[in-house]
């Protein structure tokens, strides 16, 4: 088991690690199928303390903080180790995001500097809000052309200072990075997570799943997203693995890394997974009569003899041509970001192929709980991971009710937002704000949310409220935007629905022209930010004093309308 | 000096060939897309939002991009197809790397 209790941050269990195993490679960098280099631990080490150095001789400090937009790449890792190791925290951003959120996220984080990748800060560069994130007084530039425009910003292959740097010491309850789970239209939530939350969440992922010199982890979603930062980062190089880096999400190349590097863990969403069964499953039914009745032959007898937990070895060998597709090391396909449906998880482990499907969220250090395989239970999302304390908060007569999570990986708080925090964190407790109950065996159920937002399929966080914007000015006298599960609970993760509410103004009817106006507001919005239809209510919304929209009274009004009938498509 | 009359013309002739006009790379990718995704022909207009025009997810939406990329013999990284979500503005994207 990975012994972490030495450390206080993440900077010193990273030292060691490139310390201990200086010649195994920690990083596979390819693109579009063509590997342009390996990088040993030593050699890691070699490129980010000179960086490290810079910054500290820029008067980078500890507690200072470094924003990070870059896709999955070796120069995020690096760029990230050296903040660390000058004891500063980091701010990984999403680089999906538009330059306007991202310059409002980097403003709120309060970072005093800003590292990105070219064709990111070419755009960002030129977006508006740069003017507002004035406290941005320096900004690295990685892979830019040689005649390229640096619009102020620095080269990050040319930030090298001379000599060593000084690795500053952090406490555990020191940040260690702020992590926005949403916000990038309304409230921004900064998840303030700290030293300790990442090594302790390091610790209880690797008991179940672990990593050694060796393992080969394919990284594919977004190196800022909680669950890749840790395993595929702190949680490989603190175990000696390595990580593979692809540059590109196009299928074609993602399905040719499996065989090619031997993964042995990649971490998926829902949408790649499925992907990825309709693939496979087209595949079976192409073969002809004869092969596909040994083939589902062989599958049932894996379905039976691994029925318990999974024995990889004997699934390997009754269906070694599914295997080497995957490169015939797989350990486990992680899959997260949002609810995952138990068919598509049950398709791979019939194949013998374990999916540790979980919960979690970013707020509580990642995962909460994951399957164990012992034995695997599509229908639910797994038992809480060792040193998670996870109850079921007012259940009914069902035994639904709120999950709450305590541990020592849930975060300090949300950044500047006390009040939040507050409602968030209730005598040490983290509401997730989402539905489930146990079930005899320990494993959680998840039934839907009490949060008004949605999780794409892609695993992104979409709370209503920051999409109302787009709306203002609409001509109409109030709207406001909800989850239609919230409005109308549904016991169900799958399917979740944007819907704008509108209260139009007196003896006015819902003209075409309206329609036109939201529709094209609605195709402004990023594609997962889109709503899927309109609901038209004919009363003044419930108002506060300061005139807020009372949500919850306005939901539970619109709750009595039929949902079927209320909403209109757009 | 005379083969380099003889070829010089060649060559630009062939350049000029290969240069497309926006609307016409617009119409080429819809005609992938439309074979692609198996729609109606003449069903897709260029401000048409993919997403919500073919029902397709992101995934689905690299792999249009990975056809694109054969088809007009170009490399389209990732990254410059970010946020993109109508036919025009894709075929904005494929023009500039023609």
């Amino acid at each position: 088991m990975l012994d972490l209790t030495r450390y206080s941050s993440l900077g010193e269990a990273l030292r060691d690690a490139l310390e201990t195993w200086p010649r195994e490679v920690c990083l596979y960098e390819s693109d579009r199928g063509q590997e342009k280099e390996r990088i040993t631990y030593r050699d890691f080490k070699q490129r980010a303390l000179p960086l490290a150095k810079w910054l500290q001789d820029s008067g980078f400090a500890a507690g200072d903080r470094a924003a990070i937009i870059m896709t999955n790449q070796s120069k995020w890792l690096i760029s990230a180790y050296a903040v660390f190791y000058c004891g500063g925290t980091l701010v990984p951003l999403d680089y999906k995001l538009r330059p306007e959120e991202q310059w409002k996220l980097a403003k709120h984080s309060g970072a005093s500097v800003l590292i990105a990748e070219y064709p990111v800060w070419r755009q960002l560069s030129a977006g508006a809000g740069r003017v507002d994130a004035e406290k941005i007084q320096t900004v690295l530039v990685a892979e830019a052309p040689a005649n390229a425009d640096l619009a102020g910003g620095q080269r990050w292959e040319e930030s090298r200072g001379a000599g060593e740097p000084k690795l500053i010491m952090r406490k555990r309850e020191d940040l260690a990075c702020i992590v926005y789970s949403s916000g990038t239209g309304g409230t921004p939530k900064g998840c303030m997570m700290t030293h300790g939350n990442y090594l302790e969440q390091c610790v209880a992922l690797t008991t179940w799943y672990p990593f050694w010199p060796g393992v080969k982890y394919l990284s594919i979603l977004p190196t800022n997203h909680a669950i890749d930062f840790m395993v595929g980062f702190i949680g490989p190089f603190t175990c000696g693995a390595a990580v593979v880096h692809l540059r590109t999400l196009r299928p074609e190349f993602v399905r040719e890394a499996f065989p090619k590097y031997q993964i042995t863990y990649v971490s998926l969403v829902p949408l790649v997974l499925r992907n990825l069964q309709k693939g496979l499953q087209a595949r079976f039914d192409e073969l002809p009569a004869g092969k596909r009745y040994v083939f589902e032959l062989l599958r049932k007898m894996n379905v039976v003899l691994t029925k318990h937990r999974p024995i990889r070895w004997l699934s390997r060998l009754l269906l070694g041509q599914v295997h080497q597709a995957f490169g015939g090391h797989i350990e486990a396909i992680i899959v997260g970001g949002a609810f995952t449906e138990p068919q598509t998880l049950q398709f791979f482990y019939d194949l013998g192929l374990p999916v540790a499907n979980g919960y979690g969220l970013t707020e509580a250090g990642t995962a909460v709980t994951v399957n164990d395989l012992k034995p695997f239970r599509a229908d639910t999302v797994g038992k809480p991971l060792p040193g998670m304390e996870v109850r079921i908060v007012n259940p009914d007569a069902d035994g639904i009710g709120q999950v709450a999570v305590r541990s020592k990986t849930v975060m300090a708080g949300y950044l500047n937002e006390p009040d939040l925090t507050a409602e968030t964190i209730v005598d040490g407790w983290l509401m997730t704000g989402d539905m489930g109950r146990f079930d005899r065996t320990g494993h959680l159920q998840l039934f839907g949310r009490k949060k008004n937002m949605i999780v794409t399929e892609e695993g992104k966080n979409v709370y209503a409220e920051d999409i109302e914007q787009a709306f203002d000015g609409l001509p109409v006298k109030e709207f406001c935007v909800f989850a239609a599960n919230y409005i109308w609970p549904s016991r169900s993760m799958v399917g979740e629905q944007l819907v704008l509410v509108m209260h139009l103004e007196p003896g006015t009817t819902f003209t075409e022209e309206l329609r036109q106006e939201i529709v094209a507001r609605n195709n402004r919005l990023i594609n997962f930010k889109r709503l899927h239809g309109i609901v038209i209510y004919g009363e003044d919304f419930p108002l506060t004093a300061s005139l807020k929209i009372i949500r919850v009274a306005l939901a539970e009004r619109l709750g009595k309308m039929r949902r079927e009938e209320a909403i209109q498509s757009i | 000096m005379a083969l380099a009359l003889v070829f010089l013309p060649v060559v630009w002739g062939a350049k000029l060939m290969t240069m497309r006009t926006l609307e016409e790379i617009t119409q080429e990718i819809l005609d992938l897309a439309v074979k692609q995704f198996k729609v109606p022909s003449g069903s897709l207009k260029a401000e048409d939002d993919f997403y919500k025009k073919l029902g397709i997810d992101s995934l689905q939406a690299l792999e249009l991009l990975s056809r694109l990329e054969n088809h007009f013999k170009i490399e389209l990284p990732d990254y410059e197809v970010q946020g993109v979500s109508d036919f025009k503005t894709l075929a904005e994207r494929v023009q500039s790397r023609l």
